[in-house]
C-alpha cells in the first residue's frame, strides 16, 4: 500500500473525527455545565439534517439550508430544554436516561410522521462538489475538506467562547460551582437554555453537513450518538479539548482499523475469512479503545472527577 | 402486619398467574404468550434491579447478559437438533435440549461475562460506568452480527422449544408456568438478598462509601458480586426469552434492549421488588394497545414515558403505595 | 382489545369492507415503524390495492407491525396463528425475520407467501410445501448483476457488502455468475454511513468496475460519496439501492447507474400498466419494487382462491403452484422449491422530468430459478 493511500486514509479518519467533534462538543458541554446526560442529542442531529433537506429542497441554497439546520436544531433544543430538560437537572442520571430515551422515540416517529418513511434528498452544492488535487497527487473531495475546515473553525470558536467571553466565564463558573454562579446574579436558567441550544445547534449543523453526503433518514442520529458518547468518555466528560482529541482518536481508529485489519489478517488467513474476521474486529475496535482508555484513566484523557 | 407494598406485591403475583389461566379458559392462547413474555422480561428486570436498585449501578449494557443467555440456548439447542457436537477435541461437548442444563449454562456463561465486564467497568463510576457498560454491550452486538457460525444478523432459529422433564413445553400454559415459577423463586431470592447483610452493605455502599469501608468491606467487591448476580439472572431470562421465541438474534444484544430492560425497572420503581414486573407488564400492554391505534404509536409511548419520569417519581409502585418504603 | 384491533384495521384499510364472517383470513406481519418502514408500507399498499380491486368481501386482512425486530415478529406470528387463526401469512421484509417466523408458521399448517425476503435456507434444505416465495431468492438480483458485468466485459471488479449473512450471500451470488477477476472484496460494518476509506481503496485498486450491495441508507450514503469522490468507474448493484422510494434521496449521484431487478414500471404488459396507474391514483406516488411484489402476492392468493378453498390445503397448494395470475412482471412461474422462475432485468437510472426513475436496458438472466432448488426435498 502506497504512502499516498495511507495519507488519504488518515485524512478520511480526520474528517470523520471532526464530524464527530461537532456532535460530541454539544454533548460534553451540556454534561459539563448542567450535569445532564442527553441521549436525545442524536435526535437534534436528525432535526438539523431534515431542516436542511427541507430548506434546500424549497430554496435550492445550501447556505440557507445550513442556517436552517442551525436555527431548527437550536429552536428544538431550546423548546425541549424549557419543556422537559430543565426538570431533570436535579434528578439522577437514571431519570435523565429514561426521559431522553423517551424524547428519542418522540422525535424519531414525529419526524417520520411529518416527512414520511423514505429518506430525503440533500446534496453537496455544485461549488463544493468533486475532488481537488492535493500536494503529492491525492485526489480528495472538496466537500470533505470543507467539513474539516468548518469543524476546526467551530472548535477554535468554542475554545475562544469559553476562554475569552462573558458567557464562557459563566459556563466555566457553572461547571465549578452551581450555587456560586446563581449567587453572583447570573440568570442561571437562561444560561442553561442558551448552552443547551448551542449544543443542539452544533449537532444540527453536523447533521446537515453530513446529510449532504449520507442519507437523511429517521434514526440517522443514533449510531452517531453512540460514537459521540464514546468520544466524550474517551476525552473526559465536560472537556471540549478532550472531545476534540477523543473525536480525532476515534475517527482515526475506526477508519484505519477497517482498512488495515483485513489486510493484517490476510497475512495468515485465507482472503475470504480474513476480510470477514478483519471487518468484525474493526467494528468492535473503537469500543475496545474506549475500554482500554478507561482502564488506564477511569475518567477519560482530560476528565476531572465524575 | 403487611405493608401496603407487600399487599400490592401479592396481588400482582396473583394477577400474573390469574390472567393466563383465565385466558386459557377463554381460549385466548395469545394472552398466555404475552403473559409469558411479561414474566420473562420482568425476570430480566429483576436481575438488573439488583445492580441498579440496590447497588446503584446504572448499567446500560445488560443486553449483553440477556443476549449471552439467549445464545447459550441457541447454540446448545442447535447442536442438539443437528446431532453435531459443539467440540470434539480436547474432549467431547455435545449440545442439549434439556432446559435445566441450558439454564445452568446460561447462568454460568453470563455470570462469567459479568465478572469480566464488571471487574473492568467498576473501576469507573457515574456516567463513565453507564458508557463503558454500553460499550461492552456494543462490542458483543457487533461480534454477534458477524458471527456467521450461528446465523450472524439472521440469528439462530431452533425449530422446537427445548424440553423440561415431565412437562410439554410446547403447550403455552405449561411454558408460562415454568417462567412464572422461576420468576417467583428469583423474586424470593432477590427479596432475601436485599435484606441480607450483603444486601444491606451494598445499599450502604451506594449511599456512603466511607461507612462501608470503615467496617472493613470493599465497595468494589460488593458491587462486583452484585453485578455478577445481576448479570446471571438477566442471562437466565435471556435463555427463557430465546426459548419463548424459539429464536435468538443479535437484536437481543442491542442497546435498545438494554434501554428497554432499564425502562421496565424505572417504570415500576427502582429498587422496588416487584417494580420490574409492573414495568414489563405496563410496557407490553402499551406496546400492544397503542400499536393497534396508530403506525406512530411510539410517539405516544414516548410521551407516556416522559410523563412518568416527570410526574410519577419512584415509579408506578411508588405512586401507588406512597413513600413508605423500607429499602433506604 | 379485539375491538381496538378491528378499529385500527378498519382505518388502515378504510375502503375494505369488513365481513362479519370472513372465509379467508390473511395475516400480514410487516415493518411499519422505525428505520425500514418504507419497504413495509409499500408491500402493504401494493397488497391492499390488489385486494380492494378484487372487491371480495370474504377476505379479511389482519395487519401488524413487527418494528423490524425478529422477536416481535415471532410473537406476532404466534398471535396470528393461535388467536386470529389465520389461514395465510405474508408481509415480512427482512431475511432474518423470515428465518425466525416462516419455519414455525409452515410447521403449524399455515401457508406463508413471502413478498420480499428469500433466504437461501428456505429455498434449499429448509424448504416447505406450504412456503412460497413471490419475490426472488436472495441471490437472484446479485447473480444477474454478475452476469451483466461479465456480458459487459468487466474483467476486474471491486465488490463490497455489509458484514452480515445477506451481505455474504450477495457477494457469493455475484461471484457465481461473474467470470472476471476481483480487484478487491470488502465487508463493511452494518449500518455504516461513511465510505471514504472504502472509496479510497477502490480508487487505489485498479478496478475497472464496482459492484455493491448496501441496502437502505447505506447505499444512499455510498452513492453520494462515490459520485463526489471523482472515481468514475461503472457501478452495478441490485435494485434495492435504486428503488423508487429512495432514488429521490440519492439524486443525480445515481444517474446512469445499472441495477438489476425482476420488475420495472415500464415493463410492457397489461397487468403492469393497470398496477402502475392504479397505485399512482390511490396513493399519489410511483409504485416501488416492493409495492409490485406485494401486489403480485395478493393476486397470486386471489387466483388460488378462485380455484380452491383454503381449507382444502392440497387443492389450494396446487392452485398456488400453478401461479395462474397476471403478474406485473410478465411471465412468472414457480420452480420445484416454490421459488420464482423469472427474468431478471438490467435497469438504468434516468430522470423523467423532475423524478428519478429506472428504465430497462437489457435482460440480465432469462427465466432464472435459483441455485438451491436441488437441495430442497419436499
Amino acid at each position: 500500500m502506497s504512502i499516498l493511500l495511507i495519507l488519504e486514509q488518515v485524512l478520511n479518519g480526520l474528517q470523520f473525527g471532526v464530524m464527530l467533534f461537532l456532535m460530541a462538543a454539544g454533548l460534553t458541554l451540556v454534561f459539563g455545565v448542567m450535569g445532564l446526560i442527553n441521549l436525545a442529542h442524536g435526535a437534534l442531529y436528525m432535526v438539523g439534517a431534515f431542516a436542511a433537506a427541507a430548506v434546500a429542497g424549497l430554496t435550492g441554497s445550501f447556505l440557507l439550508a445550513l442556517v436552517a439546520s442551525l436555527a431548527a436544531a437550536a429552536a428544538a433544543g431550546a423548546i425541549v430544554e424549557v419543556a422537559v430538560i430543565r426538570r431533570l437537572y436535579d434528578r439522577d442520571h437514571l431519570d435523565q436516561v429514561l426521559a431522553t430515551f423517551a424524547l428519542i422515540l418522540i422525535f424519531s416517529e414525529g419526524t417520520r410522521w411529518i416527512f414520511g418513511s423514505f429518506p430525503l434528498f440533500l446534496d453537496v452544492p455544485d461549488y463544493l462538489s468533486g475532488p481537488v488535487s492535493l500536494p503529492g497527487g491525492i485526489e480528495y473531495p472538496l466537500y470533505r475538506l470543507t467539513i474539516i475546515a468548518i469543524g476546526l473553525v467551530v472548535a477554535a470558536a468554542l475554545f475562544w467562547l469559553i476562554a475569552r467571553t462573558r458567557i464562557g466565564i459563566q459556563i466555566r463558573a457553572g461547571e465549578a460551582d452551581r450555587e456560586m454562579i446563581a449567587a453572583l446574579g447570573v440568570d442561571i436558567s437562561k444560561l442553561y437554555t442558551l448552552v443547551f441550544a448551542l449544543g443542539a445547534a452544533l449537532a444540527g449543523l453536523a447533521g446537515a453537513l453530513v446529510g449532504a453526503i449520507q442519507s437523511v433518514q429517521v434514526g440517522m442520529g443514533e449510531p452517531v450518538l453512540i460514537l459521540a458518547f464514546v468520544v466524550i468518555v474517551i476525552g473526559g466528560i465536560g472537556s471540549i479539548k478532550g472531545a476534540l482529541v477523543g473525536a480525532v482518536l476515534v475517527g482515526l481508529t475506526d477508519t484505519l482499523g477497517k482498512v488495515f485489519l483485513p489486510q493484517f489478517f490476510g497475512l495468515f488467513l485465507e482472503p475470504a475469512s480474513a476480510t470477514s474476521v478483519g471487518a468484525s474486529l474493526a467494528s468492535m475496535l473503537i469500543y475496545i479503545l474506549m475500554a482500554l482508555v478507561l482502564l488506564v484513566r477511569p475518567s477519560g484523557l482530560y476528565g476531572g472527577s465524575t | 402486619m403487611l405493608t401496603r407494598e407487600t399487599t400490592l406485591n401479592i396481588a400482582l403475583a396473583a394477577t400474573l398467574l390469574a390472567v393466563p389461566l383465565l385466558a386459557l379458559a377463554m381460549d385466548e392462547i395469545f394472552i398466555i404468550t404475552l403473559a409469558t413474555k411479561v414474566a420473562i422480561l420482568a425476570l430480566a428486570g429483576v436481575g438488573l434491579n439488583i445492580a441498579l436498585g440496590i447497588g446503584g449501578l446504572v448499567s446500560l449494557g445488560h443486553a449483553a447478559f440477556f443476549g449471552i443467555g439467549g445464545y447459550a440456548m441457541g447454540i446448545l439447542a442447535a447442536h442438539a437438533q443437528n446431532y453435531e457436537p459443539i467440540m470434539e477435541v480436547p474432549f467431547l461437548i455435545e449440545g442439549t435440549n434439556q432446559m435445566p442444563i441450558i439454564w445452568l449454562i446460561a447462568i454460568v456463561a453470563s455470570a462469567l461475562a459479568a465478572l469480566v465486564i464488571g471487574a473492568l467497568s467498576l473501576r469507573t463510576s457515574g456516567v463513565y460506568f453507564i458508557m463503558i457498560t454500553l460499550a461492552f454491550g456494543q462490542m458483543l452486538y457487533y461480534f454477534a452480527i458477524s458471527w456467521s457460525a450461528y446465523g450472524g444478523e439472521d440469528g439462530q432459529s431452533i425449530w422446537v422449544r427445548n424440553e423440561f422433564p415431565g412437562l410439554n413445553t410446547l403447550d403455552p400454559i405449561q411454558f408460562f408456568l415454568i417462567a412464572y415459577v422461576i420468576l417467583c423463586l428469583v423474586l424470593v431470592f432477590s427479596a432475601r438478598l436485599a435484606r441480607s447483610p450483603f444486601g444491606l452493605a451494598l445499599a450502604a455502599a451506594r449511599q456512603t462509601e466511607e461507612r462501608v469501608m470503615t467496617v472493613g468491606l470493599t465497595p468494589f467487591h460488593l458491587r462486583l458480586v452484585a453485578f455478577v448476580i445481576s448479570g446471571a439472572i438477566t442471562g437466565l431470562a435471556g435463555a427463557l426469552y430465546a426459548d419463548l421465541n424459539r429464536f435468538v438474534s443479535p437484536t437481543m444484544l442491542s442497546w435498545h434492549t438494554s434501554g428497554e430492560i432499564m425502562v421496565f425497572v424505572i417504570i415500576g420503581g427502582v429498587g422496588r421488588l416487584f417494580g420490574p414486573l409492573v414495568g414489563a407488564a405496563v410496557f407490553i400492554l402499551l406496546e400492544h394497545i397503542l400499536g393497534g391505534f396508530s403506525e406512530y404509536w411510539q410517539i405516544f409511548l414516548g410521551l407516556l414515558l416522559l410523563l412518568m419520569v416527570l410526574f410519577a417519581r419512584g415509579g408506578l409502585i411508588g405512586a401507588i403505595v406512597g413513600r413508605e418504603v423500607a429499602h433506604d | 382489545m379485539k375491538a381496538i384491533k378491528t378499529l385500527a384495521l378498519a382505518t388502515a384499510v378504510s375502503a375494505l369492507a369488513m365481513a362479519a364472517q370472513a372465509d379467508t383470513k390473511i395475516g400480514m406481519i410487516t415493518t411499519l415503524s422505525g428505520g425500514g418502514a418504507g419497504l413495509g408500507v409499500d408491500v402493504r399498499d401494493g397488497f391492499m390495492l390488489a385486494i380492494e380491486k378484487a372487491g371480495r368481501d370474504d377476505i379479511e386482512v389482519v395487519i401488524e407491525d413487527d418494528q423490524r425486530k425478529p422477536e416481535t415478529a415471532v410473537q406476532l406470528a404466534d398471535q396470528m396463528i393461535q388467536s386470529e387463526k389465520v389461514d395465510i401469512m405474508t408481509g415480512i421484509i427482512w431475511s432474518n425475520l423470515a428465518m425466525a417466523v416462516v419455519p414455525a408458521a409452515t410447521a403449524q399448517g399455515v401457508f406463508y407467501l413471502s413478498p420480499n425476503a428469500g433466504p437461501s435456507a428456505l429455498a434449499g434444505k429448509r424448504c416447505h410445501e406450504n412456503y412460497f416465495n413471490v419475490a426472488w431468492q436472495n441471490d437472484n438480483l446479485h447473480e444477474a448483476a454478475g452476469a451483466y458485468a461479465s456480458a459487459e466485459g468487466f474483467k476486474n471488479t471491486f465488490i463490497l457488502a455489509p458484514n452480515y449473512p445477506a451481505g455474504k450471500d450477495a457477494l457469493t451470488g455475484y461471484k457465481r455468475m461473474y467470470k472476471g477477476d476481483l480487484a478487491g472484496e470488502i465487508y463493511t460494518k452494518l449500518g455504516q454511513t461513511d465510505y471514504a476509506a472504502e472509496i479510497a481503496q477502490i480508487r487505489a485498486s485498479g478496478a475497472d468496475s464496482v459492484f455493491f450491495f448496501l441496502p437502505g441508507g447505506m447505499g444512499i450514503s455510498f452513492l453520494k460519496q462515490y459520485a463526489d469522490s471523482g472515481v468514475d468507474l461503472p457501478v452495478v448493484g441490485p435494485a434495492f439501492s435504486f428503488d423508487q422510494g429512495i432514488l429521490q434521496a440519492v439524486g443525480a449521484a445515481a444517474l446512469g447507474v445499472k441495477n438489476t431487478s425482476q420488475w420495472n414500471k415500464d415493463l410492457d404488459n397489461a397487468a403492469n400498466a393497470e398496477f402502475v396507474a392504479g397505485f399512482q391514483e390511490k396513493y399519489g406516488r410511483l409504485p416501488s419494487l416492493y409495492a409490485s411484489q406485494g401486489y403480485d402476492t395478493a393476486n397470486l392468493i386471489l387466483s388460488a382462491l378462485e380455484k380452491a378453498d383454503v381449507s382444502d390445503k392440497d387443492a389450494f397448494r396446487a392452485a398456488l403452484e400453478a401461479a395462474e395470475f397476471a403478474s406485473v412482471r410478465g411471465e412468472f412461474k414457480f420452480g420445484p422449491n416454490h421459488h420464482p422462475i423469472q427474468n431478471i432485468y438490467v435497469r438504468e437510472v434516468i430522470k423523467e422530468g423532475e423524478v428519478f426513475t429506472n428504465k430497462i436496458i437489457a435482460t440480465g438472466l432469462e427465466m432464472r430459478g435459483d441455485a438451491y432448488a436441488a437441495e430442497c426435498k419436499m
